[in-house]
């Protein structure tokens, strides 16, 4: 199977008055094409900075440190800002960050706003017509009627915002559409056509060839991942299968996530769900050994030394000494 | 035993747009519900069902259009401000919001006792304070002198729920209290709640997230348009759902085990 996105040992973060923030801190991924990749990471772990390292969007107070990504058949870092920006963003690889609907431009009618993003990538080889017509096409394709295009943002609920985002980054057919907490804004129902949506684009459709999937909320990522990496403090903790990794957790910390859902079951009203004790740790001055140690009920003497993601066969691997 | 609060009609209907040319919105459409002693009652609805402005009448931050609410049978517009807050208190989504961000908690929970008007000595107000932040597991030596951006959401919504129980109210008002907290800190804050039920405090948990309410509410009821189309034990809407609306709200909520149809 052909890997369509190789991330190895991706290592860098934030320069702050306080020091440097290691947010992430060598983590590699792979994905393989018409694959839909989850990682699953709660807030400070480093998921939105390693989809930005993944695709080369950092500038200053931001650094990379050391590692590759290669998109394709780019290797992003070797490419200057400029190259990245007129070859990859856009065209090769699409990124919807956190709460992007609320970054559409509230004074432009979409038309325009779209018109603008595709001439921005193509150049003036391609007419404001031709945008159009693409824009439409796209539109369409996710559910949304071509009256949208006269609207304004603020006229379009949260749903139709995150459709409309959807469009104009995958216009250009992606190799890798990145989406960082695509549904959380958003009410259940339409998160449930959201995911339909993303999942078609990828498996039925061949719009995107690949999409990686970050979110908190691991039930939410198990209905559309084939795979799933679990970070943490800036490392990735745990890979498998989604089916496998969520029956049948590892790490610690992932048996802890998973403890933590509330299943609509009827045994949940009698009992008492713990979550996890404590918080992640200061990633300027991180603990030596292991990140979650401190947090974790298994800990032992071993853990002051940081363990390698282990494989334990079947394409699994796990970040912890009790699978050494 | 007589309801603690007791909501009758309630409506709430806004006007949009300039002068003659208005719409009229019905964001609260004719609600009725009772809230006992010890109770947990979740509104569970999706965005623009009217919930938030529910909490908002309740709250006295809204007057309704029509209907009433009464608070040990008397009605709340006949209550003194004052008063009302003492015994009705809100917890709100982002705790960040909630906080003087140059306040550090110490000074927070001070002036709870200002609000409160009572008159303890130094000491006492330094217990007090210890045992409300012990009560939501907090470490008083690791918070008191602290301010919000040093804090995390979860730390900051329990900073609040202390607050809370400084001012010692009957009825807590919580919507969206854990939407920005993660879900490995989640459950804890719910458990609070499901502890000062234990002891008698009444609450209203607003919320579009089902599992949520499912775990800590004795009743639910469900919003949809401003209206209540559903109510019940939470066993009975998420297990046998009467209504369409509920019925489609219960399928479209991800499990950890299963997918959707689609994939």
């Amino acid at each position: 199977m052909k890997k369509v996105v190789n991330v190895v040992n991706l290592r860098g973060g934030y320069e702050t008055p306080l020091g440097f923030v290691r947010a992430v801190d060598g983590c590699s991924l792979e994905v393989y094409e018409r694959e839909i990749v989850g990682i699953a990471g709660e807030s400070g772990c480093g998921k939105s900075t390693f989809a930005r390292l993944m695709i080369g969007y950092v500038k200053p107070p931001a650094y990379v440190i050391n590692g590759t990504s290669i998109i394709g058949d780019i290797n992003v870092y070797s490419l200057p800002w400029e190259e990245r920006r007129r070859r990859l963003w856009g065209v090769k690889v699409s990124l919807i960050p956190q709460y992007s609907m609320n970054a559409l431009n509230p004074t432009k009618k979409i038309r325009d706003i779209i018109v603008d993003v595709v001439r921005e990538r193509k150049g003036k080889s391609i007419s404001s017509r031709e945008a159009l017509a693409m824009a439409k096409a796209r539109l369409e394709e996710l559910g949304l009627s071509e009256e949208v295009l006269n609207m304004y943002p603020i006229e379009l609920s949260g749903g139709m915002k995150q459709r409309t985002v959807i469009a104009i980054s995958t216009l250009l057919n992606p190799l890798l559409l990145i989406a960082d907490e695509p549904t959380s804004a958003l009410d259940v129902s339409t998160q449930k056509l959201l995911l339909f949506l993303l999942y078609e684009l990828v498996k039925r459709r061949g719009i995107v060839e690949t999409l990686i999937f970050i979110s908190h909320d691991i039930a939410t990522l198990r209905q559309i991942c084939d795979r799933l990496y679990i970070m943490y403090a800036g490392r990735i903790v745990e890979v498998g299968g989604i089916e496998e990794v969520l029956k049948n957790p590892l790490h610690p910390y992932t048996k802890g996530l998973i403890r933590a859902v509330i299943s609509l079951q009827p045994e949940v009203r009698g009992i008492t769900l713990r979550g996890i004790p404590g918080s992640p740790p200061d990633l300027i001055n991180p603990p030596k050994g292991c990140r979650f140690a401190p947090r974790c009920p298994s800990a032992k003497d071993k853990c002051k030394e940081e363990p390698p993601l282990i494989n334990v066969g079947g394409r699994r691997l796990v970040a912890c000494w009790l699978y050494d | 035993m007589r309801a603690l609060l007791k909501v009758r009609n309630l409506s709430k209907v806004f006007k949009t747009g300039f002068l003659r040319r208005g719409t009229l919105i019905t964001a609260v459409n004719n609600v009725t519900f009772e809230l006992n002693k010890g109770e947990i009652l979740s509104l569970i609805g999706e965005s623009g069902s009217g919930k938030t402005t529910t909490a908002k009448l309740i709250l006295k931050l809204l007057r309704p259009t029509s209907g009433e609410i009464y608070l040990e049978d008397v009605e709340i517009w006949s209550i003194p401000n004052k008063n009302y807050w003492r015994r009705v208190q809100a917890v709100f989504q982002d705790p960040y919001a909630s906080f003087n961000p140059i306040y550090k908690v110490n000074r927070v929970l001070k002036n709870a006792f200002k609000l409160i008007g009572r008159n303890l000595s130094k000491s006492e107000v330094k217990g007090r304070i210890k045992e409300v932040l012990t009560y939501v597991g907090l470490k008083p030596d690791e918070v008191l002198d602290k301010r919000p951006f040093e804090l995390s959401g979860g730390q900051l919504q329990r900073v609040l729920l202390a607050r809370c129980l400084l001012i010692d109210p009957q009825i807590i008002i919580a919507d969206e209290p854990t939407s920005m907290i993660d879900a490995s800190t989640r459950v804890e804050v719910l458990n609070i709640f499901k502890k000062l039920s234990k002891e008698g405090k009444s609450i209203i948990f607003i919320t579009h997230d089902i599992s949520q309410a499912f775990y800590v509410s004795d009743t639910m009821l469900v919003m949809h348009k401003g209206a209540i189309v559903e109510r019940g034990r939470p066993e009975d809407i998420v297990f046998s759902p009467k209504h369409p609306y509920t019925k489609g709200l219960i399928s479209a909520v991800p499990k950890l085990h299963e997918r959707f149809g689609f994939s």
